[in-house]
């Protein structure tokens, strides 16, 4: 191929047009490892952890490091996808109530026709999958941006979680489904915990590192993760050169469909009943974790190591202001805090390590 | 190396025919092809033939139909009118990879390019090369940036940093990426969609250059332009559009430049108001043509022409320094 157009183009070309005259150059390694999504968040979480090993020495127990780790989980499960999408250029504002509408479906199925939890479980996949599906094809069918989409989605699920929970049960939390087949196996699955050196770990902290390594992977070294960057950096230009930009899109949501059951049956596992009203304001955490993570609003960059570093943040901070002794009341106001100093740091980091 | 290195993904099928032989049909052509918007009639009664070792320049000042034109050829809308044929079979596009795999390659004023995505991710975006089976199947990264470095080489664009994000590249280092991947990619037919219209003088000419080269490979070219100095350096046809549709469809033989860019510049509606434009002091109009030598094809003894190959096979010429071009807006 390149033999026949040898004759045509082997000759210099105008200067300008490229060659190394020293533009291109190769920026040194210092940078070109900054400019990496998960640095910024790398360096801030082990700040985090720095100051609080300090700060409260009741951290520095395994067990509390065990209680940290647990918490982180349940906010990176779900960040994973979440963090995913976004850098498919979109966001999830049902991602929260989601996980609660999953958890719900799956024990007042289970509950109300007395079946085995498996087939609850199942269903709620199925409904959880659907929800996603939902939202990426109103998203791709109308054009809409998905802050409105999902948000609407927000608001139905909140709605009929406490509607639906009430007509059927009569109460705002479903009943207690820990006495129904099934229960034990799925509890081993999803809510069981095992021992490490005599400290006891959750099981979700193993499904978290489990689904970030996965997720890595497919975001660097397949041809979806190629999609998904592309699809947030942008659209057009995808679609022209022939990626499934459909599909992506609504694919990505279906993953956070996917994030949303796992975490609710997490939930639901953990203590065999659901309150109707919860997961309200979560999906901003999930967001503002992969942000934290490094992942650009706007789409098209970051990674899924990020999030992760994300997430354990919040869980460090979370917890480690109750190890303190201090007031948790104000753990909201450090997290904001924490959210607008960890973008401001991947701001400076991003301008250092791309200026040339 | 390899001719069809995109065997294994199998995500595009298109073969550079080296052997089909020119004289034969148009790969594409459009008969009386038009799309309408609603009530509004972008493009009408377009008739547009591409040959195999033929540049096919298409002029027309901004809002003529030349983008339309182009989204209709490369997939990314549906013509409502006319025909719409490539190889001799009628077809209609619902997506630009149906386009891709018709051999239909466009290079788009925007590039189609990820800005923050690395250099080698944007030459292999959407036609990615894989190995290994299905659950583990993963991008072959290492072959992926050696043939991409290849190819670049080859178009005489060497970068260090194929890691870099394609956004930081120079414009026409980013054309030449762009062509370099359409070429790469098995294209029977390249659409450039306004390929010089950002660059500078001696840039335009390396595009200008790469034109030549990719019609002397055998591909068709359809060159979206509205310099008519740019079209005629590397034109073997001309179509001009003019609110959606064609003013003056005439082969290189027909036309000179000076035609052309009259043609071009608004030239026939200029003539048009010769009369009153005369009567207004400080208009100069002894420069305008008479409406009466615009007329359709001229005849064939205008064209002494400017220096520029007829012969698909004298590359070399469009590759000297292109003059400064008055823009033709």
């Amino acid at each position: 191929m390149s033999q026949q157009a040898a004759p045509a183009v082997a000759t210099p070309p105008a200067p300008g047009s490229g060659q190394a005259d020293g533009r291109t150059a190769r920026r040194p390694l210092a940078l070109r490892l900054l400019a990496r999504p998960e640095v910024g968040v790398f360096l801030g979480a082990v700040a985090v952890l720095v100051f609080f090993l300090i700060a409260a020495p009741s951290v520095r127990q395994g067990s509390s490091m065990a209680t940290i780790l647990y918490q982180s989980s349940t906010i990176g499960i779900m960040a994973l996808p979440v963090a995913l999408l976004m850098i498919g250029g979109e966001f999830d504002l049902s991602a929260g109530v989601a996980v609660i509408t999953s958890a719900l479906t799956a024990s007042m199925l289970s509950y109300q026709l007395t079946l085995n939890v498996w087939a609850g479980v199942i269903v709620a996949l199925v409904v959880s999958l659907a929800v996603g599906a939902f939202n990426g094809w109103m998203l791709v069918k109308t054009g809409l941006p998905s802050f409105l989409v999902t948000l609407g989605t927000f608001l139905i699920l909140q709605g009929v979680n406490l509607a639906v929970t009430k007509l059927v049960t009569g109460n705002v939390a479903t009943d207690d489904i820990s006495n129904m087949d099934g229960f034990d196996q799925a509890k081993a699955l999803f809510a069981s915990s095992f021992d490490v050196g005599g400290v006891e770990v959750k099981i979700t902290v193993v499904w978290w590192l489990v689904f970030a390594a996965i997720a890595t992977w497919v975001l660097l070294r397949t041809k979806y993760g190629n999609w998904v960057f592309a699809v947030g950096g942008n659209k057009d230009s995808a679609r022209a050169v022939g990626v499934p930009v459909t599909f992506t899109k609504i694919t990505l949501f279906m993953l956070v469909g996917f994030g949303a059951w796992f975490v609710g049956m997490h939930q639901l596992f953990s203590f065999n009943t659901v309150q109707s009203g919860e997961g309200v304001g979560q999906e901003l955490i999930y967001i503002a974790a992969a942000v934290i993570g490094g992942c650009l609003l706007t789409g098209g960059y970051g990674s899924a190591v990020g999030p992760v570093f994300g997430a354990f943040m919040f869980g460090m901070v979370n917890q480690g202001i109750v190890y303190a002794g201090w007031n948790p009341d104000w753990f909201k106001a450090f997290l904001g805090v924490m959210l607008l100093g960890a973008v401001l740091i991947n701001l400076w980091v991003q301008r250092t390590a791309t200026r040339r | 190396m390899t001719t069809n290195a995109a065997s294994e993904s199998g995500t595009h099928g298109a073969v550079l025919k080296d052997t089909s032989p020119e004289g034969e049909g148009p790969v594409v052509e459009l008969r009386g092809a038009g799309k309408s918007y609603g009530n509004i009639r972008a493009l009408h009664g377009v008739d547009l033939a591409v040959h195999s070792g033929r540049v096919t320049c298409v002029l027309g000042d901004n809002g003529a139909g030349k983008s339309t034109l182009i989204k209709i050829v490369s997939g990314l809308h549906q013509h409502t009118e006319g025909e719409f044929l490539v190889d001799g079979a009628p077809v209609r596009f619902g997506t630009p990879r149906e386009a891709l795999d018709k051999g239909i390659a466009t290079v788009y004023q925007d590039l189609a390019t990820v800005p923050l995505m690395p250099v080698w991710r944007n030459f292999f975006l959407g036609s990615e090369m894989t190995k290994g089976p299905w659950p583990v199947r993963r991008l072959d990264i290492a072959r992926m940036k050696r043939t991409a470095d290849e190819e670049l080489r080859n178009m005489g664009i060497v970068l260090d940093d194929l890691e870099q994000p394609i956004g930081t590249l120079s414009g026409g280092q980013r054309q030449c990426v762009a062509i370099a991947r359409a070429v790469y990619f098995g294209a029977r037919v390249l659409i450039l969609d306004e390929p010089t219209a950002a660059l500078g003088v001696k840039q335009s000419g390396v595009v200008l250059k790469y034109i030549a080269a990719a019609r002397d490979r055998g591909l068709g070219v359809i060159f979206i332009t509205h310099n008519p100095h740019h079209a005629y350096m590397v034109g073997d046809h001309f179509s001009v559009l003019r609110l959606g549709t064609l003013e003056l469809s005439a082969d290189r033989s027909e036309v000179s430049l000076e035609e052309l860019t009259n043609h071009m510049a608004g030239g026939a509606e200029l003539a048009a108001l010769k009369h009153e434009l005369a009567q207004v002091r400080g208009v100069d109009v002894d420069g305008l043509p008479e409406e009466r030598d615009l007329t359709a094809p001229a005849p064939p003894t205008s064209t002494s022409a400017p220096a520029a190959p007829t012969s698909p096979t004298t590359t070399s010429a469009p590759a000297a320094p292109v003059p400064p071009a008055p823009e033709g807006k």
